[in-house]
């Protein structure tokens, strides 16, 4: 149960960070629930974006902050359970009075006592309920509330969350309110309203006449995006957590989120599912542990595993370049496999920490070049990293050229942000490049003097040309001023921009290799992209369309092997049932369509069963009736349903090839 | 260029939907089953006949099963670890189900439902986990308060554990908004371990992200190539039975048990409408002149005695009466005239 822990180390760290990235506005509404007011409803609408998943995460973090520091009175409302104002009010009341059993156990009993028979009362027999149910929308409610706040502090409001404001019903959301305004100074109520898409819902879904009862205030919840950063930047860039992603992973991972639900939730998923995936088919991921632990687990490991190690292709590459005798060493001699195991392990560590310390000094000066060239977030930078050689794309060389026209400002800026992140950063090997890094600020500061020198210059060229000239001197002017431009000696702040960039560059070229060349990266790097992709986004239409189309991709006969867009007469009846209703149209003739597939069955039959002329009559009936099973098997898939616009005939669902 | 050839394919695909839906008019030839098929099988010989078919390719098929069953130590091992597994892809996935239950949840408490059976409902899910699962007797007003019933009872109790098999989750019954809510709360239990299976091409369609996310969905790709046997047993087949309309067998097993004035009431009814089935504007029998008929051929002797019987074939749906413009009642038998034909037929080999 190694992964199920490590699982819930992550997700426990990933569960805090949503609720931490939501308690500055937490906080902003808790404060201004304390406000009340006696005429309106106050009311919080939380815009939360789409992702309707991690919502459930943002309510709980809410309502445990408001119970904390504000009232123990909260409800939690959903549109599936509250179908009419009934429902509402019923879930409204067990919520709250179930609330009310919780902070009050310790003081007196038969206060619990009293909720309780009222909750089984309301439970056991409809029709009494029914009953009470005007008595208890109407007088209730605020008279249990004057009762037990009397012995509360100060009047806490009760909070009630709609956590799906787009999902209620009109009406039942108008009645709430109207009523509940109704009493609004006997029961200090407020509204947390959870909005998925924009606040307009609110006027669209309420009348002027109710939404003027309500008294709103906007907040706005981080976007996703923010979300996914903050987990990729704690998550993935960390040398914390020993498990890695792949590239491809990552990415596939991404662009579910990006491109499909923009859920957290889901983005934890995956990465759940990686940590099982690589945990259960990697036999050496024991070996995927803490810098700690790895000595005590290369030792124990048995002869099979051993031999495991040698035959991942990343090591066997390290293996030929080791001269003759290590090779014959590492490839017969466990004890010494095992020694240079832990040796590279650790190494595989350092250059995890020392890359994630680069990428973020990379990211430094990437993001903030025009158009970004290697991407405004830092993950695309990582995955940039891990596809290949950085230094060889295009995009580098253009981000290099870019930095090299940097300002003297922002270049000094960039430089301290660097020497912080590197001397924070775990790995010790960084001390000498703090050093160098701190060398060229105090360069800089030396260049201040000559620096505003080259300032006057460039000055007074730029006087030159805002003199009023014609278009012939204005031209020859330019000329001559590029003309001295490339001539002019570099300047010394020149100078120095160029060596900090290609420092810059030598920095990368030694640390940011990516991951694939290195040694014994397949015990931490999962990699499988597909089965990732296969399990979480899958095309059940396409596996369905590849069957039918194409069987030989399932079924390895020769017989079934075709080219082409054709389908072999030996294919199973329901694939050369579905291809022949392909060339179909909108309604398809049952009859015709029973004697195409007659014909196509008895030419493959006639070949390799001449003497079955006996069998002849059985053949007649069996094979409608095998063409009968399919058709009521292409019914249950959904490609085709009976139709009454005429006899015998069946409309098509599909259209086109597919 | 592969982009280039994917875009124009798309191009494509949206020119043949308009072209397929262009014109309401119905280019397909007249011919009917009636005309082809001699006789007509009924249920139980087609499954006899299916049966004895020989099944093509059983090795590949064996081979491909094969791939399958070896990840069920890795279903089960996922399923503990939250997720909940769908299968699908073509062909019937029961027996796979049946067989990942009978290798590995022998000694658990696990629950089987036939989602293609056309009477189940998710009341009848919620009913066998608290009656059998929880031995709690006792009514529920909805099956709203019934889920909340079963996830407390189970998030008070953690030695509780249930494996739920559903085989065809998309089904006619379970396909509703209400019953997949409600199955998607209840998969979304840590101890209850949830592994479906799906076949309609649209059926992703059921869910919403709340729902999969409740679901927590791992999907698998089980392309298996048999038969939809059972699934498809249940359904009203086109070739098979007209649906709506009463089957030979069934109109022939109720006439047999009537004495023989009553089927002979019926069979004139029968001759009556078969004459008349040319005439698409035939409103059926009025009740007087059947009553004359009737009196003529000495099968009924009072007004009173041609009613009760007219009620019994009312009660055993082998007739309607429908109300004409001008107020006078008029019967007609709503079975096709190619049935009626085969019922006559048999009729007069009987007699």
């Amino acid at each position: 149960s190694h992964e199920h822990y490590l699982n819930k180390q992550l997700l426990d760290n990933l569960l805090s960070f949503l609720s931490r990235s939501h308690s500055e506005f937490q906080e902003k509404t808790t404060e201004w629930t304390c406000k009340m007011k006696f005429r309106e409803i106050p009311t919080a609408a939380l815009v939360l974006g789409v992702n309707v998943t991690d919502h459930d995460l943002t309510f709980r973090g809410l309502s445990d902050v408001l119970q904390d520091s504000i009232t123990p009175y909260i409800a939690l409302l959903e549109a599936k359970d509250c179908p009419g104002i009934k429902n509402l009010m019923q879930k409204l009341m067990g919520q709250l009075m179930n609330c009310d059993i919780d902070v009050d156990t310790l003081e007196d009993e038969d206060c619990v006592q009293v909720s309780q028979n009222r909750i089984r009362c309301s439970m056991s027999s409809l029709i009494s309920w029914y009953e009470s149910v005007t008595k208890k929308t109407d007088s209730e409610t605020p008279s249990k509330k004057r009762s037990s706040s009397s012995r509360h502090w100060k009047s806490p409001p009760v909070v009630v969350i709609f956590k799906d404001m787009e999902s209620f019903t009109t009406k039942v959301l108008q009645d709430f309110i109207v009523i509940s305004s109704q009493h609004i100074l006997e029961l200090p109520l407020v509204l947390i309203f959870g909005i998925a898409t924009s606040p307009m819902i609110i006027h669209r879904l309420l009348p002027h006449s109710v939404s003027s009862l309500l008294c709103i205030e906007l907040f706005q919840s981080i976007s996703c995006k923010e979300h996914l950063s903050t987990i990729i930047d704690k998550l993935l860039l960390t040398s914390r957590f020993p498990f890695k992603l792949g590239e491809k992973v990552l990415q596939v991972l991404i662009n579910i989120f990006l491109y499909h639900d923009f859920s957290v939730q889901n983005f934890i998923k995956g990465f759940q599912l990686c940590i099982v995936e690589h945990f259960y088919s990697q036999p050496l991921s024991v070996l995927c542990c803490q810098l700690v632990d790895v000595k005590k687990r290369v030792i124990s490991l048995s002869h099979e595993q051993c031999e495991n190690i040698r035959r991942l292709p990343s090591f066997r590459r390290y293996v030929e370049k080791q001269e003759a005798g290590k090779q014959i060493a590492l490839l017969t001699n466990d004890t010494f496999l095992k020694e240079d195991t832990e040796s590279l392990l650790k190494d595989l560590h350092v250059y995890h920490e020392n890359y994630v310390s680069i990428l973020r000094c990379l990211h430094v000066f990437t993001s903030s070049l025009p158009k970004y060239p290697l991407g405004k977030q830092i993950r695309e930078l990582h995955c940039a990293c891990l596809e290949n050689r950085v230094w060889e794309t295009e995009e580098y060389e253009s981000s290099l050229q870019l930095a090299r026209m940097l300002n003297k400002t922002d270049l000094v800026t960039m430089l301290q942000q660097c020497v912080e992140i590197l001397t924070s950063s775990s790995g010790k090997q960084f001390d000498k490049t703090v050093e160098k890094l701190k060398e060229f600020l105090t360069q800089f500061q030396n260049l201040e003097a000559e620096a505003s020198q080259e300032r006057d210059v460039s000055v007074l060229s730029q006087k030159e040309l805002q003199k009023k000239t014609d278009l012939y001197h204005l031209q020859k002017t330019l000329l001559e001023l590029k003309e001295s431009r490339r001539s002019k000696k570099l300047t010394k702040f020149e100078v120095l921009r160029f060596e900090v960039v290609d420092y810059m560059d030598s920095l990368v070229r030694k640390y940011l290799v990516p991951a694939d060349d290195r040694t014994l990266h397949e015990i931490v790097y999962f990699n499988a992209a597909n089965v990732l992709r296969g399990h979480l986004n899958a095309a059940p239409r396409t596996a369905l369309h590849t069957a039918l189309n194409n069987p030989h991709w399932y079924l390895k006969n020769q017989a079934l092997k075709c080219d082409g867009g054709s389908i072999s007469n030996k294919a199973p009846d329901i694939c050369i049932v579905y291809k022949l209703h392909l060339e179909c149209g909108r309604l398809i003739n049952l009859v015709d369509w029973l004697e195409a597939f007659s014909t196509v069955v008895t030419a493959a039959e006639e070949p390799n069963a001449v003497a079955a002329s006996s069998d002849q009559m059985d053949d007649i009936i069996q094979y409608p009736f095998s063409f009968l099973s399919t058709v009521s098997e292409l019914e249950l898939l959904g490609f085709i349903k009976p139709s009454k616009q005429k006899t015998d005939h069946v409309a098509r669902l599909t259209w086109g090839g597919c | 260029l592969a982009k280039k050839n994917k875009e124009e394919k798309m191009g494509n695909l949206v020119e043949e939907y308009f072209e397929a839906h262009s014109s309401s008019k119905v280019l397909t030839s007249d011919r009917t089953l009636q005309k082809l098929r001699k006789r007509r099988l009924d249920q139980q010989t087609l499954h006899d006949l299916l049966k004895k078919a020989p099944l093509a390719y059983a090795a590949e098929i064996r081979d491909l099963n094969k791939q399958h069953e070896s990840l069920f130590s890795k279903w089960m091992l996922q399923l503990h670890l939250g997720f909940n597994i769908v299968l699908y892809g073509l062909g019937s996935k029961r027996d796979l189900l049946e067989k990942f239950r009978t290798s590995l949840l022998q000694n658990s408490v696990h629950l089987v439902v036939n989602g293609y059976f056309p009477s189940i409902t998710v009341r009848s899910i919620l009913n066998s986990i608290t009656e059998e699962v929880l031995d709690y007797i006792g009514t529920f007003r909805s099956p709203r308060d019934q889920l909340e019933f079963i996830i407390k009872r189970f998030k008070e109790d953690s030695s509780l554990e249930l494996y739920v098999l559903i085989h065809n989750l998309d089904s006619q019954m379970l396909r509703g908004e209400r019953s997949q809510q409600i199955l998607a709360q209840l998969s979304s239990l840590p101890s209850i371990y949830l592994i479906a299976s799906i076949d309609h091409i649209n059926a992703p369609l059921m869910w919403d992200q709340a729902k999969l996310s409740l679901y927590n969905w791992l999907w698998y790709e089980t392309t298996t190539f048999s038969p939809y046997v059972e699934e498809t047993s249940y359904e009203n087949s086109l070739l098979v039975q007209q649906s709506g309309s009463l089957a030979l067998s069934s109109l022939m097993h109720v006439l047999h048990s009537l004495t023989l004035n009553a089927r002979g009431i019926f069979r004139l009814l029968a001759q009556h409408q078969l004459e008349k089935k040319d005439n698409p504007s035939y409103p059926g029998l009025s009740f007087q002149d059947f009553y004359q008929q009737c009196r003529e051929a000495f099968l009924v002797n009072s007004d009173l005695t041609l009613r009760a019987q007219l009620t019994e074939f009312r009660d055993h749906k082998l007739i309607r009466t429908k109300r004409g413009a001008d107020g006078v009642e008029y019967l007609l038998i709503p079975v096709d005239d190619s049935t009626l034909t085969h019922f006559l037929e048999k009729e007069n080999e009987d007699v």
